[in-house]
Parts: structure tokens; sequence; C-alpha cells
């Protein structure tokens, strides 16, 4: 007989079914899967990764390493510890085999994201966690209590022994009840802290399988902590020895967690082995549980008086210095018994072993306090001897330890524990100087761990493996799930790792999902051994967050689809929707990049609209442009600084078109910069930029001039802009704004007028990217859609056309101005592409001494040229490489390359414009642009194609 | 039978010819080519922690040549002309696959610098295509190219030669190498300083006592910046975390390594089944191997957007290693101011890719006391000169 459950009624009367590798199995709503398993004698539950072993439950919680298994039934897992895998009825799960397979068809649960703050963040539901949130809350901190489980209570619930009086559950009721009092406090349940950072921040994942179909599955909480108290508990420890790994093999706290909570026996007959005496008092709750137990056996030469009594009472010997050699399988490879031998204090054999049965084999070797998250921040933990166990000794700023994590293992001595960190956590977090948990210095580990624990216990020992002459070494498992043993250490031992990072690297232990928890230490201690040094000249691993895996979908959350970068969209997106416009991503901007009519690609819709600009009117949603107010006294000198050209010297009411480096001297961004008064600035950036470059001004008016009073707003989304170009767009503007002059003599270019158009507050801009007349008209957003509904009927008359990006970016390159970003790549200066005029010789400015480097003055730079293909109706590629002649083997020295390329309306033929090596100096000669695996004969000219005198502007 | 050890435990001795600063994979390789090309073997590599055990421990694995300058070109090409004898050289299986890498366009300004790309690599004789979505679509069938996609796959850029190597595996070749060689390999040695005489460096100081050198080599990444400064020599070297992670083993789903500028992440699945991912640069400087979940989070939503099949994966684990980065992305390679000093660092996110390059290139350095030809662009005083490498562009993450 193998597990079942202690009152068989409950599950019945409970209704659940499940599906288990195709089996149906009664179960009770809530409980583990595991328990379920067990309580149906499902033994073999997995297999090993590499070895196809079959693999048992073995464990309670996360520290579970081999029953992985995956769950189909909505909203699906693709990998679960049954220990993890809450039981409800309809559940279909399976055995994962090794390598989990990703459903392709089924859509994955969605994720959710929540931000909290608080003063004490109490990381652990047992009862020194409890104990923490309680007192702390009481103190006047506001506090977070997350709790691992659906309920607190840790390793207390169901827990006989005694609690200040009666038992542990009757402590733990009231106290679990009195949580929900505390007004400042709030308890999550099923929320695992995966990973602590810098500054106070927790990142903690809480599992919501009760969520409504289609709701989010998985919430992922960003806390920020002033405090923090990691009240986190403790692993159990296997000791480990040849078969170690079959299915009925359990850490022995686990099978008496079974019992305790869930009332489910784990086998009929047990052997007990451990080497401390909760190992043995697990014997006891076994016993009476109704488990027979065939053998206990303890490594010590002398356990705990009391235990060994507890047993006596109960008709059980405890056969000490001794330990399990070796376990054999019957059918299926599942436990059916195991030898106990005399052992010394290393584990190794001392006299012939002899057999028991048994399906159940409860191994203790210990328990590892939970210090991993404090690890992930610069925490350090040092051998205890006393304790056999790495107990914390030095913790990240602002975080306490209570409870197990200590090494305290009686639950009074965690509740003190929790009570004494709760108190001083909130006077910390409540204290005017407190700064976020995570800054400052490390702590100390503060208070000891209880010595005396008090109780009268017998010092537990520590053993790791246990062997005879005969013990095949790559039997005795280490990691049960990465598969690895006591033959792969050694061999990396052998290969002269001494570090245990290359012993973890060379066996891959405690790289599996569940971070080997049950083989971190156990593996220390083999190499220790092995290499004859101390448990902390050993040391571990590093540990890495997250401390339990969490799943994509729920690290994604609602950052998917749309949202995964919110699009930014103009007050006139819906128009150019509605008329069909082919949008382009700029920056986070959706930008129409041509407005195809009924059989239009984009090559005739954009010789239509640049058409139109050349000879009529045309109209750009320009409101993307990036748009800073740089205000102050200083605001000019500022600008100076930032811009290689002079602001300060810009008259109030002028515009004047600017360009500004990196420190390196190359282009960062150009626009045009506008002075509305003495004292304010508009800077307009291109649409990708705005935000970089507000960054940038923000950077050097913090951190390096300090002194200039100045104050720069980023005013982009305030505005929409639209621009009216074309020899017709005078007239259109008249009629928008039918009181302003709009000669040329009095409304100049690079000035600007605030008017009323179209009824609305206004400012208009004579600026002009295409070289056309054109009137650049800003009103606030809201008046947006209005406005450009306006300038689309005032122009009807004159065909107004609205165009989109792709003409913008042809109309500009006709007339060779270029485009951050097409014509420049942060290797380029601005006398590199034509800009020399805009640099001054005599101011300072960002990138002004750079420039004069030998290298970037160089005469023989790439430089800005025109390009014609000879034949005129072929379109370079953007990107093709140019060379001087036709390639033959590589490497091909190459002299530049075609940075905009398009086929011009007004030209009748294609052009284009590139960097070309000296190519200001070029003009006329041929040389070729390389595609792929085509090389194309170009004349490079004058990057000016169009009304070179500049005599459209004016109209 | 006790099998040889990879490398042997050496006490460090009074001095040596070279003394190597920094285990990593340029700095083994380093010692490994002066030992084996310029018979220069009374070499030693000191190490202030575990062997390999910063970056090199910490990269995704990616190698690559496709950089768009020339002599990005020249120096990544040259290492992976190397990666591919390495196996043969080391007589070690180091996993090198050469599974191709994509390096996907998002926008039309992604298309327009990923064609350059391919042009300036194919013309730098290093193999490069361009291909359409649906040329992605049939090469990674999980990839969505959906048009609608938040920024939809506008093709990429495919360079077949390139691929993942075992990190792990490479470290503890060239290490063995190196070590058969006479090179001693000298772990928990930390270098804090060094022993001048003039403008001439003579040794180092180090936390197992001084060790003289007749030349002395920095390979120690963000760290070679800290050692510098102690003699007055400033480098332009910023340190970033760049973190990266793991999902948990999964049957294969992704042959290729595909790399995405525009939404930061990339990905290959290695053969133990792990998808391995990395992300972004965490924006502040710092030596703390770690970063913002805040980075993670970025990366696994547009992973997620790009591969929605990776939603069930789970992620295992993420950790940060330190990168380099110079002022215009590109590494530093070569003499200093001070006699018998060279440096190798700023590699920013592409010093894996390179190791062999790096080490094969600096071991001739050393040797012949002038720059390697392919190290000549990688000067210090490009910086004053202004001759920059600016590979913000090309390399794996914006900086």
């Amino acid at each position: 007989m193998s597990g079942r459950r202690a009152a068989p009624a409950a599950a019945e009367e409970a209704g659940a079914t499940i599906t288990f590798n195709g089996r149906k199995l009664p179960a009770r709503p809530g409980e583990p899967l595991a328990a379920t398993l067990l309580a149906n004698g499902v033994r073999t539950v997995a297999s090993g990764i590499y070895t196809d072993r079959p693999r048992g439950v073995f464990g309670l919680g996360a520290e579970e390493p081999c029953a992985y298994v995956r769950v189909d039934s909505p909203p699906g897992e693709s990998m679960s510890q049954a220990t993890r895998v809450e039981v409800h009825d309809g559940l279909r799960a399976g055995a994962l085999r090794g390598y989990a397979r990703l459903p392709e068809a089924e859509e994955a649960p969605r994720g959710d994201r929540k931000w909290a703050h608080c003063d004490v963040l109490v990381v652990g539901a047992g009862p020194a966690g409890i104990a923490a949130a309680t007192a702390a809350a009481r103190a006047g901190a506001r506090v977070l209590l997350a709790c691992d489980g659906p309920h607190p209570g840790g390793g207390l619930v169901g827990a006989p022994h005694p609690v200040d009086g009666p038992s542990a559950h009757e402590w733990l009721e009231p106290r679990i009840a009195a949580l929900g009092d505390v007004p400042e406090l709030r308890l999550l349940t099923r929320t695992t802290v995966t990973g602590l950072h810098d500054h106070g921040e927790a990142v903690a994942l809480q599992r919501r399988p009760h969520a409504a179909p289609g709701g989010a599955a998985h919430r992922l909480w960003h806390i920020r902590a002033r405090r923090v108290v990691l009240a986190t508990g403790a692993c159990e420890r296997p000791i480990a020895f040849e078969g170690n790994d079959r299915p009925g093999v359990m850490l022995a706290g686990a099978a008496v967690g079974y019992v305790r909570r869930h009332g489910v026996l784990a086998g009929g007959r047990a052997v007990v082995f451990g080497c401390h005496d909760e190992a043995l008092w697990a014997a006891v709750e076994l016993h009476d549980a109704g488990i027979a137990l065939t053998a206990v056996a303890d490594a010590r030469p002398a356990p705990g008086p009391a235990p060994v009594a507890a047993l006596y009472e109960r008709g059980v010997g405890v056969l000490t210095a001794s330990g399990v050699t070796r376990t054999t399988a019957g059918t299926g490879g599942n436990l059916n018994g195991a030898t106990i031998a005399p052992i010394d204090v290393h584990g190794n054999a001392t006299g012939e072993g002899r057999s028991f049965p048994c399906d159940l084999l409860a191994v203790s070797g210990g328990h590892d306090p939970a210090t991993a998250l404090a690890a992930q921040i610069g925490g350090r933990r040092r051998w205890s001897p006393e304790h056999a166990a790495f107990l914390p000794a030095e913790l990240p700023p602002g975080t306490r330890c209570a409870g197990a994590v200590t090494g305290a293992r009686p639950p009074a001595a965690a509740r003190d524990q929790g009570t004494e960190a709760g108190h001083a956590a909130a006077a910390d977090a409540l204290s005017a100087a407190a700064g976020p948990a995570g800054s400052g210095s490390s702590e100390a580990a503060g208070s000891a761990p209880p010595t005396a624990e008090g109780t009268n216990r017998t010092p537990p020992a520590a053993l790791w493996t246990v062997t005879d002459t005969r013990t095949d070494e790559s039997r005795v498992f280490v990691d049960l799930q990465r598969d690895a043993t006591l033959a792969d250490i050694r061999e990396a031992v052998e290969a002269g790792m001494a570090s245990i990072e290359h012993i973890k690297r060379h066996t891959t232990i405690g790289t599996g999902p569940d971070q080997g928890r049950t083989s971190g230490v156990l593996t220390t201690g083999i190499v220790a051994g092995l290499l004859g040094r101390s448990m902390d000249g050993v040391g571990g691993t590093g540990a890495r967050p997250p401390w339990l895996p969490i799943p994509l979908t729920a690290v994604a959350g609602r950052d998917i689809g749309e949202l995964l970068d919110p699009a930014r969209r103009t007050p006139m997106h819906e128009w150019h929707v509605a008329r069909g416009a082919v949008f382009e991503d700029v920056g986070q901007w959706k930008r129409p990049r041509y407005f195809p009519r009924e059989g239009e690609d984009m090559r005739a819709a954009v010789l239509r609209e640049c058409r139109a600009a050349r000879e009529g009117a045309a109209v750009l949603d320009a409101s993307t442009l990036g748009k800073i107010m740089v205000e102050g006294r200083d605001a000019g000198v500022f600008l100076d600084r930032i811009y290689t050209n002079n602001f300060s010297t810009l008259r109030p009411g002028r515009c004047r078109y600017g360009v500004m480096c990196t420190a390196d001297g190359m282009v960062l961004d150009d626009g045009v910069g506008v002075r509305l008064s003495e004292s304010r600035y508009l800077s307009t950036t291109t649409t990708g930029n705005a935000d970089t470059v507000r960054a940038w001004m923000e950077e050097w008016s913090q951190t390096e001039w300090p002194d200039l009073c100045v104050h720069i707003t980023d005013v982009t989304d305030n505005w929409a802009t639209i621009s009216v170009v074309g020899p017709r767009s005078r007239d259109v503007v008249a009629r928008l704004a039918p009181g302003l002059d709009l000669s040329p003599e009095d409304f100049e270019f690079m000035t600007f007028r605030d008017t009323l158009v179209a009824g609305v507050p206004a400012r208009i801009l004579r600026v002009s990217f295409t070289g056309e007349l054109t009137f650049e008209i800003n009103v606030p957003a809201w008046y947006g859609s209005s406005l450009w509904e306006a300038a689309l009927a005032a122009g009807r008359p004159y065909g107004i056309t609205p165009y989109g990006t792709e003409s913008m970016h042809l109309l500009r390159a006709e007339k060779g101005f270029i485009v951050v970003g097409h014509e420049t790549d942060g290797s380029v200066t601005p006398v590199d592409v034509g800009l020399g005029w805009a640099v001054s010789k005599r101011k300072d400015f960002i990138g002004k001494r750079s420039l004069w480097r030998p290298d970037t003055a160089r005469e023989d730079r790439e430089q800005l040229v025109g390009l014609l293909p000879e034949d005129g109706d072929h379109v370079l590629a953007e990107g093709a490489q140019l060379v001087a002649a036709p390639p033959g083997t590589p490497p091909v020295p190459m002299q530049g390359h075609v940075t905009s390329s398009y086929l011009s309306a007004v030209l009748g033929r294609s052009f284009a414009l590139g960097l070309l090596r000296e190519g200001r100096h070029r003009h006329g000669e041929r040389v070729y642009a390389v595609h792929l695996d085509r090389a194309v004969p170009v004349t490079v000219t004058d990057p000016v194609f169009y009304d070179k005198e500049g005599r459209r502007r004016d109209g | 039978m006790t099998p040889e050890p990879l490398w042997r435990t050496r006490e460090p001795a009074a001095g040596y010819d070279v003394v190597v600063v920094g285990s990593g994979g340029h700095g083994l390789a380093t010692a490994y080519y002066l030992a084996r090309d310029h018979g220069v073997r009374d070499v030693a590599v000191l190490e202030r922690g575990w062997l390999a055990g910063g970056n090199m421990a910490r990269n995704t694995q990616i190698i690559r040549s496709n950089y768009l300058w020339d002599a990005s070109a020249g120096i990544y090409e040259h290492a992976l002309k190397l990666w591919e004898e390495l196996e043969g050289d080391l007589g070690r299986d180091v996993r090198f696959s050469q599974r191709g890498v994509l390096n996907l366009a998002h926008t039309t300004h992604d298309v327009r610098e990923s064609v350059r790309r391919v042009n300036a690599n194919r013309l730098n004789g290093i193999d490069a295509e361009w291909l359409t979505p649906d040329e992605v679509k049939k090469l990674v069938p999980i990839i969505n190219t959906s048009p609608d996609l938040r920024y939809p796959v506008m093709g990429a850029t495919y360079q077949p030669r390139a691929g993942i190597a075992d990190h792990d595996q490479v470290a503890w070749g060239l290490a063995a190498a190196a070590d058969r060689l006479g090179v001693h390999l000298i772990e928990d040695c930390e270098v804090t300083g060094f022993q001048r005489s003039g403008d001439a460096v003579t040794g180092v100081q180090t936390s197992r006592g001084p060790i003289a050198a007749g030349k002395v080599a920095l390979c120690a990444a963000g760290h070679t910046s800290v050692l510098a400064d102690t003699l007055g020599l400033r480098l332009p070297l910023q340190s970033h975390p760049l973190q990266a992670l793991v999902t948990q083993l999964l049957e294969p789903v992704l042959d290729t390594v595909v790399m995405s500028n525009t939404v930061h992440v990339y990905v290959s699945q290695v053969d133990k089944g792990e998808l391995v991912m990395g992300a972004g640069i965490d924006g502040y400087n710092g030596y703390g191997r770690r970063g913002s979940f805040s980075t993670i989070e970025h990366e696994l939503a547009a992973a997620v957007a790009l591969y929605p099949i990776f939603a069930h994966a789970h992620l295992l684990r993420t950790w940060g290693g330190i990168v380099d980065v110079s002022p215009d992305a590109s590494p530093i390679i070569g003499l200093t101011p001070f006699d018998g000093l060279y440096i190798n660092c700023g590699w920013g996110t592409g010093g894996y890719k390179a190791t062999p390059g790096a080490g094969h290139v600096l071991a001739d350095t050393i040797a012949n006391d002038r720059p390697h030809p392919l190290a000549e662009p990688y000067a210090l005083d490009r910086f004053t000169s202004g001759a920059l490498i600016d590979e913000h562009g090309a390399a794996a993450v914006a900086h």
C-alpha cells in the first residue's frame, strides 16, 4: 500500500475530479496537485531531464526538484511544480518529461502589473512573518505582507508543537484573523517575492488561479519598501546516496507537511533517515498519522534523547551512527526498500548494511535558511557549524531577518524574532531620516540567532552523502532537477575546478527552475570535502532573480499589442485613417507616409502629392515635430551653447534654422528656433529626437550650467501644426486668416505672427522645408482637427492636397535639405553636410573643440552630394554603397553611400542624395552605387536640384 | 583514472615577461596567442575572482562580424575566421554553431541602415543578405511578421556564418591550451596598481604581492579604467549594467539567432534548450552586476510581441554583466603613453564575439610593441584626433 488519505471520505465529499496523464483522480479543491497525486498512490510523476529515470514528489513547496508538471486546462502552464499547482475541479495536468513544450495554438493567460509603496515589506507569512507584520503595523507603519501560499501560517500549519500553550494551530488562527483588523496591513496571498533590487524595490509574482476567464492569471507587483523583513523560512536539505532519486524518496519535513496540511499519507511503510532531531520528530508524526515505520536511522552517534524516547514509547528503535547507503526499486522503478549501514561522520559505511522494506523513505539532512533574496543584492552568509547551516551574516541595507531564515527553528523563537524585527523595521521606516531600503551601507545580520533555541536540543550533524565501497557515484543524485550526480562533481574537481561557480557550470548543478534549493549546500559540502576546504572557503554560487520562475506573459503584463510602446497620434489622426493614409512609425509617432487614392501605389501617390506642393497647394500634418520651450533670463546664452549658431542675437519675432552637435562635433539634431520674446524661445526638433533633445538640454542645464537661469519644457503635444505649402498657399491662408497681411514685404520669410486662424488663436511661422512658399500654422492641440479641416476647405479651390512624410522627404531632397537620420548617422559634422555656414567661428558651443580635431577637420571627409543615376528611371536603393569603379573581388574600398533616393516629378527623373568622400570637389564625376549584386553608374552633382536661387519661397 | 586538469593552480612567480590582467576571454586568448604564435611563454594571467567569471560568463554567446565600418568589419571578421578554426586549434568542442544571425528592421529608418550595412558587408567580403519579411518567416517560423505589430518586421539582415559558441567551453578551452603552453593562470589575485620606473610600467601590485613584468596588458573590461587611473591615465569609458536571462529548457523552437535593435531584444536557443535573451543596457553607470527589472520587462514584452509562443515560457534566471562603453562604441586597443603597458577595453556589447580576434591582435601588438594593423584604427588617440569609428548603430544594443 502506498500513499492514501488519512480520512478518505473528505476527498469524495469535496467532489473534485482532476485528470493527470489522462487518468481521472478524486481530489480536494485547493490542495496542491502533489497532495492529490500522493493521496491517489501516483508515485511516478515525472522523469529525469537527462536520465529518463522515474521521479516522484520529493518536497512540499518551492524546493521541489522532481515533480514538474504542465497544466493543460485553462489558463495553462508550460511548467510548474506539482507542489504549487492548486487543484480545482476539472484540472488537467500531465508529467513534464524533461523539456517543456510551448503550446502554439493557445493564447497565454494575461498578466497584470501593480505598483505599491509601503513602509515595511514582510516577505513570508509563517510565525515570524505574521508577528513582524503585526508588530510593524501596530507601530504605525504601512505594511505589506507577502504570503507565498494560499493561506498564512507557513510551516506552522497543522503543527502539533506548542507555541505559548495549546497548539501551533490554536496560536495561529486568531493571529491570522487579526491580520485583517490592522488597517494599514495588507496581506497578499499566493504572492512570492521573486527579487529584491536596489533602492528598496521588490518584485513579486501573485498567482490568481480563480481569475475570471480572460482575466489576469498573474499579477506582477513592483513594491517600493522603506524597510524589508525577510521571514522567508528555510528549505529542507536532503542527504545523497545511491538511488536517492527513486519515487518514494522524499524530504522528511515534506512527508510530515502532507500529513499536517492535507491529511495525506505519502506512503504505507516508511524508513526515516536524518541527522538532526527534527527528522526524528518527523518519524514520530508519521507514525502517529498511521504510517508504519520499518526503520529510523540517525547519522549521529547520540541523537536527542527526547525524540528517541518518544519513538521508543511507540515501539520504534533508532539506529544511531547509521545511514541509508542505497535503495531498491520494484515495479516501475518505485522505491521498495532501503539499506541502512553503520557510518562514520563523513557518511562512509563502516559495516554491512541491512535492508528494510519501505515505500516511503523520508530523509532530512537539515534546513537551509532561504537567504537567496538577500544574496541577490549583496547579502552574505556564513557557515554555522552549530546549526549545520549557512546563516545570514551580512544583510543588504534596510533589511532584517526573522524566523527560520536566521536558523531559529522553534516557532516561538521565530515569533519573538518576528516581533522584534517588525518593531525595529517600523521604527526605522517611520524615522524622518529613513531612505529607501537598499540604499546606504550594508548591515550586520543583527541579533545573533538563538543558540539554546528554547529547548535542550542535541545539535544537528552536517551530512552530505552516504556511500560505501560499492557505491555507484553516478547514481548518487545531488541535483535531482538537473540529474547531476556525485560522479559529476568529482569529475569537475578532477578537471581542476576549484571555484564553486566553475563546478556549477561544469555540472549544471543549481541551474534548474528550482534554483538548486535542495542541491546548493549539498554541493558546497561535497566540494569542501573533496578539496579539503572549509564550507565558507567554498561558499555558494551567486543568487540570481527570480527566486521562482515567472511566466513571460506575466512579465510582459499588458505591454502587449499596441501598448508595447503606446503610439503617439496627432489630433488629425482619425482624418488620416479615414482617408486611407499609409502610416509609418517615426519614433513613437504614427505619421501618414502617403495618402493613396484608389489604384495608386506609393510612387504614384507621392508624385501627385509633390506636384500639388510645387504647382498649387498642399498641406502636411507637422504636429509631430518636437517643440521645446526654452525660457528664462539666460535662454539666449543657453541656446548659443546648445546650437552651433547664435540665438542670443536673434531678434524677437524672428526664426532661425539651427544645428546642434554632440560633444564629438557630430550633428545631433536640427530645426528652427523662434524667439517669441526677450526671454522666451521655442526650439523645434525632428520628430524622432524631441525627447533626446529635451533630455540633452536638461542634462547640460542641470549638470554643467546650473548658473544659467533657464527652464525647459516639452510642449510637443500641446500644439497641432500644419504646413500649408505651395505657390497658392498664400491664397489658402488668406481665407483662413482674413485679417492678416500676408505680403512678403509685411510678413517676411523667417518671421512669425500671432493671429487668429479659422477663428482660433494661432501662431504662423514663415519657414520652408520644401523651398515653396509655406505657412506653418500652430494652434492649441485641441483645435488641430478643426484647423486641418478648415485648411482643406479653404484650399479646395486651389486643389489643396494632403501629403505625407514620403513627399515631405522628397520635396526637401530636391532642395538639398538634410534630414537627421537620413543624411546623418552620428558620424557626420555640420560641415560635412554643407551647413558650415551655420557653425559659428566666434562663440563656444557643444562640440566646437571636436570640430577642429585634425581628423574632424579633414578636407577629404565624406560630404553631402547630389547623385543622378545615368538611367533616369532607376531609383537607387537607399543604403547603396558608393564605389569608384564597378566592384571586383572584396574588399572593395567604399567612398560613401546613398542616404536618400527618389523619383522626382519636377525633375522628371530619379535623383538621390549621398555622402561621398571629398564629394564637394567631385561634382561631375561618375561613381557607382552598389546594392546587393548590382552596380549602377551615377553622376555626382550639387545637392540642390531645384530652385537653386531660392525664388519660390516667397511665392 | 584521474583526468588531466584543464589548468593547474599556480603560485605567482616573482616576475614574468608578460602579465595579462584579467582572465576573461580576451585575456586568455591574448596569453594563448602570445605563447602559441610569438613564443612568449613566460606569461601570467591574473584574475581577481574565478577564471572567466566576468563578462565571459555573462554574455549571450552571439558571434557575428556584420559591422558597418571597415575597421570594425576588419577586426570582427578576423575574429570570425579565428572562431571557425578555434575548435581545431584548441582540440575542444566549444559548441561553435554557425546557425546564422538575423538583425530585424522595424522602421523605414531601420531598413535604410540595414541595407547600407548589408552592402558594406558584402563589399568587405563578409557574408550578408537582406531578407524580406516572408524570407524571415521562412527562416524563423515562430516569428510574428504581421504588419499590424506595433513595430512590424519590415525585413532583416542575415549573416549565415554568424552564430553562437558556449562561452564556458571557450574559456576553458583557451585556459587549457594556454596552460599546456606554460602560461600561468592565477585566480584570486587582484591587481591593485602598478610598479613604475619613470614612464615605463615594470610590474603590478597584487593582493598576493608585487609581480614584476616586462610588459603588462590590461584586459579588465570596465575595470581597465580603474587601473589606468592609478597611473593618472584617464580612459574614456563608461560602465553600465547589461542584463541577460534564460528560460527553462524547451523543446526546439528556434535554430537561428535573432536580434532587434529597435525593440531591444535578442534571442537564441542554445543546445541545452534554454532560450537565452539579452536586453538593452541599463541607463545608469556602475559596477554592480545587477540591473533594473523594468529593463527585463521591456525586453520580454518585446520578445512576446515578436514571438507570441514565448508567452508560455518561464523566466528562470536574470543576471547583469558590466559593459565598458567608449564614446564611439568601439574598442580601444593598443599602446599607451606608458612603455610596457598595453590596453584592450571599451568593447561594450561586442567583446565576446571578438574573443579570438582581440586576443590575436593584442598578442601581436604586445610581441612587436606596435599596433597590429587591424588595431591601428582603435588607438586611444582617436578621441583626440577625431578619427572615430562610430558603431552605435551597429552594436547589438543602442547605447
